[in-house]
């Protein structure tokens, strides 16, 4: 078992592991550290803050596996409807730059049915390799036959590391491969890197709606797994000389057999409501007053090709679905550029678009917090300034 | 009916600060509460109750004060509640609290539906529900926003997607993760108060769920965390001022690039 020890000679009652621990575990009594072992997690972030070495951790038991036999990295590419998703050509672009900093082959997974033509295209997109299952029980997703599927083909071939989106089916899909598999899986990741010499990857990932970052490896299992935000990485670029290799799997039809079964698929009207992929989204908040202002900020979207979005007052009050809340309760976006209208900026409104790489804001109030962190803020009103935006962006855009 | 409820309790994040000077979180005098989404959970499982009889258990896993959050969640309606709590668990990621919690629902016995939120507010991962229902062989249904039908066979419900929402039928017994659209969570009921503070949660260690020790806490953890570092804050920009054309058409200008 793991253990963490305050060396008491050398504590010196600073408290800066007090500040440092993010899980709120630490007190001082008598001047010295104490650990609230319910709490600690062995993250070691006091053990770094410590300048007195005063701090103990033991993390590592039993000795080192022999994970060698697990090459290459498969990025599972993810179809709806026969098209493969923008997150997946994402991936591609970043396991690219992983498996070539490893030395090994990207490979692709593909699931679905009549998916030959775009197994090609995931060779222009950098795949060395595609393992494509075709099977019509794989048309549309389904926890068990992808769940099985992909349990099938990583352990056959031994992957070191498995990308999957950070999607509604991604995460439910690899959150079962990985117990299966008993592999690591860290989720939401928005930074990817190699440590060259272990071999491993060092998942970064927002926690704490962001407030702090945190880094994970996983040391002795395999394959490494992860979701990854979407819009954080680069797309792969097309290069349609590429070719890649594919392999054609097929499995026994127990394999392909389901508990549940998808009665109906229901696209909501409105071409806009993909926030997660959406390059530009403007948000209603409050100070849109109601349905006519949320309609003023529909209309700035539509002009600049982007989709809605809202903050949880508005949707509270009815003036637009759920499905278009960002922030805590709702949806985690991070868009070239974040336009938010009548939004104060509370903390958990931000914790979902915060990482946005414009943001700006319009609002009445001079003092609210989202002129915090706006690349570009304007004070006044809503109701005048959404109209004329729309009109000086239909200027500049020819609309 | 038996549902079974998993929740968390977490810091609550309209409390979350940073500290100016050392850039880091303050987590003094925050306050613990049951995770947002499993307000949604805890909710839909008294109403499943309501519609078809039986009994709720709410389960939990997390250091003994976690029993305040139990004792809330029989506030709202719940009928047992269990709390596992060993110094073993300590470092679970979601493989080791997944197989944690499965573990005690194999000791709670019988159920016919499990409800997660879809996620916890302070990990984010989404991993724990379909963990659970990995790790006991059950179908699951994430992202569900309603149950249209259930009966003691099977269930029909609405699972959100990007796009709108997939219609799903899974027999029971099955997991279903939550969200926010499923329904609007009731106050604390004077009498439900009462009950949540006569109540006494079950108590487990390790050693009561039958876990297998090796697959437990930072041991059972195939992630570590390796650096905890706080992002720099990002800093507020440029004000733009002037006549409301003026300040749009300025706007528009330093934007085109980007809507383009």
């Amino acid at each position: 078992m793991a253990s963490i020890t305050i060396l008491l000679d050398n504590c010196t009652g600073c408290t800066l592991c007090v500040k440092a621990c993010p899980f709120g575990a630490i007190h001082m009594a008598n001047r010295k550290a104490v650990i609230d072992m319910a709490k600690c997690t062995f993250c070691g972030a006091c053990v770094e803050a410590c300048k007195f070495s005063a701090i103990e951790l033991k993390k590592e038991a039993g000795g080192k596996k022999d994970l060698s036999g697990y090459r290459d990295v498969w990025v599972f590419c993810e179809q709806k409807k026969g098209a493969v998703q923008s997150i997946s050509f994402e991936l591609l672009g970043e396991g690219r730059k992983l498996a070539d900093k490893l030395g090994v082959k990207l490979a692709a997974v593909l699931l679905g049915s009549g998916m030959e033509a775009a197994a090609a295209e995931l060779g222009w997109r950098g795949a060395d390799k595609v393992y494509l299952v075709d099977h019509p029980a794989l048309k549309s997703y389904q926890d068990d036959p992808y769940t099985e599927v992909l349990v099938k083909l990583a352990g056959e071939y031994k992957p070191e590391a498995v990308l999957c989106g950070a999607t509604t089916i991604g995460r439910s899909l690899v959150s079962r491969v990985a117990i299966k598999l008993n592999a690591g899986l860290t989720a939401d990741c928005t930074g990817l890197d190699i440590d060259p010499k272990e071999r491993l990857l060092l998942q970064t990932r927002p926690a704490f709606g962001g407030n702090i970052m945190a880094t994970i490896i996983t040391p002795n299992h395999r394959p490494q797994m992860a979701t990854v935000r979407h819009k954080v990485m680069k797309e792969a670029p097309v290069d349609r000389t590429r070719r890649a290799e594919i392999v054609r799997k097929s499995y026994p039809e127990e394999v392909f057999s389901s508990r549940t079964r998808l009665l109906d698929i229901v696209e909501e009207i409105g071409e806009t409501v993909n926030l997660s992929e959406a390059d530009i989204i403007v948000s209603g908040g409050r100070g849109m007053g109601g349905k006519e202002g949320i309609a003023l900020v529909a209309e700035l979207a539509k002009t600049l090709g982007g989709a809605v979005g809202a903050s949880r007052s508005a949707v509270d009050a009815d003036w637009i679905p759920y499905s278009h809340q960002v922030g805590q309760t709702g949806k985690t976006v991070c868009p070239k550029l974040y336009i938010a209208c009548g939004i104060s900026g509370q903390i958990q409104h931000l914790i979902g678009m915060q990482s946005s790489k414009v943001i700006v804001a319009v609002n009445k109030d001079p003092d609210a917090p989202i002129f915090k962190i706006a690349t570009y803020g304007i004070v006044g009103d809503v109701f005048e300034l959404l109209p004329a935006l729309t009109r000086e962006f239909r200027r500049v855009l020819n609309k | 009916m038996h549902i079974i409820v998993c929740i968390k309790q977490v810091p609550n994040t309209t409390d979350v600060r940073i500290d100016p000077v050392t850039n880091t979180l303050i987590r003094e005098g925050v306050e613990s509460v049951i995770n947002p989404f499993d307000a949604y959970a805890i909710e839909e499982a008294v109403r499943l109750r309501e519609r078809c009889g039986g009994r709720v258990t709410v389960l939990t896993m997390g250091p003994p004060q976690a029993e305040n959050a139990l004792r809330e969640a029989i506030g709202l309606g719940c009928d047992e509640a269990v709390l596992v709590s060993d110094r073993k668990f300590a470092g679970s990621d979601t493989w080791a609290t997944s197989y944690t919690l499965a573990s005690a629902i194999k000791k709670i016995g019988d159920f016919d539906v499990i409800l997660c939120g879809k996620q916890a507010s302070d990990g984010d991962t989404a991993q724990v529900g379909p963990g659970i229902s990995t790790h006991l062989d059950i179908p699951q249904v994430t992202y569900v926003k309603k149950i249209e039908e259930i009966s003691a066979e099977k269930a029909k419900v609405e699972r959100m997607t990007e796009e709108g929402y997939d219609v799903v039928e899974t027999p029971l017994p099955c997991l279903f993760t939550v969200v926010k659209e499923l329904n609007t969570p009731r106050m604390p009921s004077l009498k439900g108060m009462l009950r949540a503070k006569s109540a006494k949660p079950l108590k487990w260690t390790a050693e009561d769920i039958e876990a297998d020790p090796a697959a437990l806490g930072l041991d059972g953890s195939p992630t570590r965390v390796i650096k905890i570092f706080t992002p720099e804050p990002r800093k507020g920009g440029e004000m733009l001022k002037g006549d409301t054309a003026d300040v749009a058409a300025e706007l528009a200008e330093l934007l085109k690039d980007i809507a383009l």
